[in-house]
């Protein structure tokens, strides 16, 4: 049984001496620019840099966008493999050190950044300050400003929900910038009455 | 993010001939050969070696200036070897010893004119100055020499690198200011050519790091 199992992992290591050798050689090819070499050596060691990718990161898309860095650079320092050197060392030498700087990455926008619930759209933690569009008062706010006279209705349209500066508002409405306050400050005295929001409230 | 399988699409298209990299160590002779070229040619022409000569009698002195060549060499050597992905991290170390050789040789120089000319001459700032600027003008440009190949090699990380380069050019600046330098080495000397060594590796290990290059991007993700 002993023997077998030694047999079975000098069998393995023989496997994997010829793997490194086959790669050694299409790496050659590769760097005399044969592409379909290139594509077959590329190819194959994907697997292998996916595995090792494996063991640092838990999330399978950071594996992904690890491995794509080990390729890119891989295609950029190819000309430093020597062929009387084995491939896989340079291969994994390349790999490390490109996961070692996605992960340094990753610690420093994690110490910078926080990570927001995407279900969430709130822009601050106070409930009351983040409407959205499901709330009941939008219906009555906006029920609210349609009974307001025209004037007031435009003035507020412009400075306060299309947010123009009272320059750009008095050009778009005609009016002049001083009616134009005038008016939005009586709209919103109109729409405090209307929805009866006690003003001394924010 | 783009497919794994798209990206090695793409890198397969547009794969080129390239040139293979010559061993570091032919690499590294070439280079010291060029820098041995430039140095004596301007040492023959500026006829420093006479006084050259006379120097090599003081007791140590070849000792130190030996080590001081041996230290650039090596030094020189391991940033060729640590910018390949492949080759070990212990080459950081093989300028060690004759750094070491070096600094003692320099000490015991220094102890000797102490004790030949006096506590006061020692400490004088003197001719110090000149040194360390000597050791600085000679270092940019070689720093730059080098700089050129080992861009070449796109290291994936520069600062053992930087370190050894730096080292590198600062011993072979202090071993050619040997030439120009007609008097035995003083405390002050030694503090002067420490510090503009120090500065030299400090300089190429900041400044050469953008020089040096840069791995591609990291791939953009997509979240």
């Amino acid at each position: 049984m002993d023997a077998n199992a030694k047999d079975s992992a000098g069998s393995g290591a023989d496997a994997a001496a010829q793997v490194g050798l086959r790669w050694g050689v299409l790496m050659v090819q590769a760097q005399a620019g044969e592409a379909p070499s290139y594509r077959r050596l590329l190819m194959e060691v994907t697997p292998y840099l996916r595995a090792i990718a494996r063991r640092y990161h838990r999330d399978p898309r950071d594996v992904e966008d690890s491995v794509q860095d080990v390729l890119l650079t891989l295609h950029t320092v190819r000309h430093t493999y020597d062929p009387a050197r084995p491939f896989k060392p340079w291969l994994v030498t390349i790999a490390r050190r490109r996961i070692a700087d996605r992960l340094r990455t990753q610690w420093r926008t994690c110490a910078r950044e926080s990570q927001i619930n995407e279900s969430l759209y709130e822009t601050f933690a106070d409930q009351q300050a983040n409407p959205s569009e499901e709330l009941p008062e939008e219906g009555l706010l906006r029920s609210a400003i349609a009974q307001l006279p025209a004037a007031q209705r435009q003035a507020l349209t412009l400075l306060k929900m299309e947010e123009m500066s009272l320059q750009e508002a008095a050009q778009a409405s005609g009016q002049s910038v001083s009616s134009l306050k005038v008016a939005t400050h009586r709209a919103i005295k109109s729409l405090r009455r209307l929805l009866a929001v006690n003003p001394d409230k924010p | 993010m783009k497919p794994t399988e798209e990206l090695i699409d793409q890198l397969a298209e547009s794969v080129v001939p390239v040139r293979r990299l010559r061993p570091p160590l032919l690499r590294a002779g070439l280079w010291l050969l060029g820098v041995l070229c430039v140095a004596g040619a301007v040492i023959l022409a500026a006829g420093a070696m006479p006084r050259f000569g006379e120097r090599t009698v003081v007791p140590g002195f070849d000792t130190e200036w030996a080590a001081t060549v041996l230290t650039g060499m090596c030094a020189v050597l391991a940033a060729f070897e640590l910018s390949l992905p492949d080759r070990s991290r212990n080459w950081l170390w093989l300028p060690l010893p004759t750094l070491l050789v070096w600094v003692g040789a320099s000490g015991f120089g220094c102890y000797r004119s102490w004790l030949v000319v006096g506590a006061d001459q020692s400490l004088q700032l003197g001719e110090s100055a000149r040194c360390f600027m000597f050791i600085l003008a000679v270092s940019v440009p070689l720093a730059i020499a080098l700089t050129i190949p080992l861009r070449r090699s796109r290291p994936l990380e520069p600062m053992p690198v930087l370190w050894c380069a730096g080292l590198g050019v600062a011993a072979l600046s202090a071993a050619i200011l040997q030439f120009f330098h007609p008097f035995n080495i003083t405390v002050m000397d030694l503090a002067a050519h420490l510090a503009a060594i120090a500065l030299v590796v400090l300089l190429v290990g900041t400044v050469g790091r953008r020089a040096l290059w840069r791995p591609p991007g990291l791939v953009r993700e997509t979240r």
